[in-house]
């Protein structure tokens, strides 16, 4: 399977990727793995594809209170990233490591993945348990968009066109938070049947992002609240069965979540 | 016809250049364009591996990659591992734990080893299955193959 034709461009700074992507029918390519696959099947047919893969965007950067994430920046290094492990935000990682296969972890990366939407991706749950922030940017300037806001149904997000997703920003967590991620996933395609992130505080707070069972990730503060959950079915996990995966998977991620706030803070 | 170019790669220790359209995948520049059909077109869909190959080290899998991203880069295919001396140690413990059955998937299992043991020199069996979950073996034969990669493991120690 090849693409359709299309013209290449290989952007040389941020600018220079944004005056590309200006151009209608142009789409942004960082490390294409999910992009590719959708051009060999010819459901995407670009005029132009900008390649961002030589912009300066990948890496972890500690600002006040905050982590930012360079859009480009692969799960295979935010799998192995020291500043992910303890400290609340073990959630990023587990995700990370779990995404796909070591080769699309090798390439595929933060911005890219969020960007596209999957309902079933793994991210987008832990994005809005964690209360993850997108760093946009487009000719206009710079906004950010919070996760819960960004992510408006499948492969459809707060995005508008010339605008590209630079970093994401991370609040760190209160000391002694914990968090986790936990899918049961499709046995072929590694993707979420259902998928929970959750994020528990000293004070009790506690935030679940859900993945897989609807067409965007849901956010839920307690277990009591997954009976009003909506909930979809398809020909690999009816509706019940998917709600009965949503319910194992908040338990198993909460669990864990309390599991390390406690070593944590002990 | 569209516009052809030349990218220009280090494959297997030496520099190469090859035409291209914008659209070819790095795979179909190996096998088409340098001859080097060690590289296997498996599913096509980025789910088997037979088609992986080391990116400046890293494994990936070359059906899901432009030539043109990995202009200037280092490429190493299953021709480029063996030297004068004989075979690579991974190869050669494939070879004598029957890592293999039919061989197709032979070249990405390699090289998907060879990303994995240049991040853990002694990864145990869960650490292997699950870094060669990308790779697809159609004749079931990944009990050989965690051995072979462990053997070489130990070879390369």
């Amino acid at each position: 399977m090849i693409p359709a034709p299309f013209r290449y461009h290989r952007a040389t700074s941020l600018e220079d990727a944004l005056d590309a992507l200006a151009e209608p029918d142009a789409k942004a390519l960082a490390g294409g793995m999910s992009l590719l696959p959708l051009l060999k099947l010819r459901i995407g047919r670009p005029e132009l594809v900008v390649d961002l893969g030589r912009l300066d965007l990948a890496g972890i950067e500690r600002a006040n209170g905050s982590l930012e994430i360079g859009a480009l920046t692969t799960w295979d290094a935010l799998s192995r990233a020291e500043e992910l492990r303890g400290g609340g935000l073990d959630a990023i990682a587990d995700c990370a490591a779990g995404i796909g296969d070591l080769q699309v972890r090798n390439r595929g990366t933060i911005g890219g993945g969020l960007a596209h939407a999957d309902p079933a991706a793994d991210l987008p749950a832990v994005a809005v348990a964690l209360g993850l922030e997108l760093v946009v940017r487009s000719a206009n300037g710079e906004r950010t968009i919070p996760a819960c806001d960004f992510f408006q149904g499948p492969f459809a997000t707060a995005l508008s066109d010339g605008e590209l997703v630079t970093a994401v920003r991370v609040s760190t967590p209160p000391t002694g938070s914990g968090s986790a991620y936990v899918k049961v996933e499709h046995p072929a395609s590694g993707f979420a049947l259902a998928g929970a992130a959750a994020l528990v505080t000293p004070a009790g707070d506690v935030r679940i992002g859900i993945t897989g069972v609807g067409g965007a990730p849901a956010l839920v503060h307690g277990e009591d609240e997954l009976v009003e959950l909506e909930v979809y079915g398809d020909r690999f996990a009816g509706e019940e069965y998917r709600r009965h995966l949503a319910r194992v998977v908040v338990r198993r991620a909460l669990e864990r979540a309390r599991s390390r706030a406690e070593r944590s803070s002990g | 016809m569209p516009d052809r170019e030349r990218v220009g790669l280090v494959v297997n220790g030496e520099p190469r250049l090859v035409e291209v359209e914008p659209r070819t995948l790095l795979v179909h520049a190996l096998r088409d364009g340098l001859g080097l059909t060690g590289t296997h077109v498996g599913c096509d869909t980025s789910q088997c591996g037979a088609c992986t190959v080391l990116v400046d080290g890293k494994a990936v899998k070359s059906c899901t990659l432009l030539a043109l991203q990995a202009e200037g880069s280092e490429v190493t295919t299953i021709e480029g591992i063996a030297d004068e001396a004989g075979l690579h140690p991974v190869q050669q413990a494939f070879v004598e734990h029957h890592g293999l059955q039919c061989g197709f998937c032979t070249p990405g299992m390699i090289l998907t080893a060879l990303d994995l043991l240049s991040r853990d020199p002694d990864p145990d069996e869960r650490t292997i299955r699950h870094a060669l979950r990308g790779n697809l073996c159609r004749c079931t034969g990944y009990q050989p193959i965690v051995e072979s990669v462990r053997a070489a493991a130990e070879a390369l120690r």
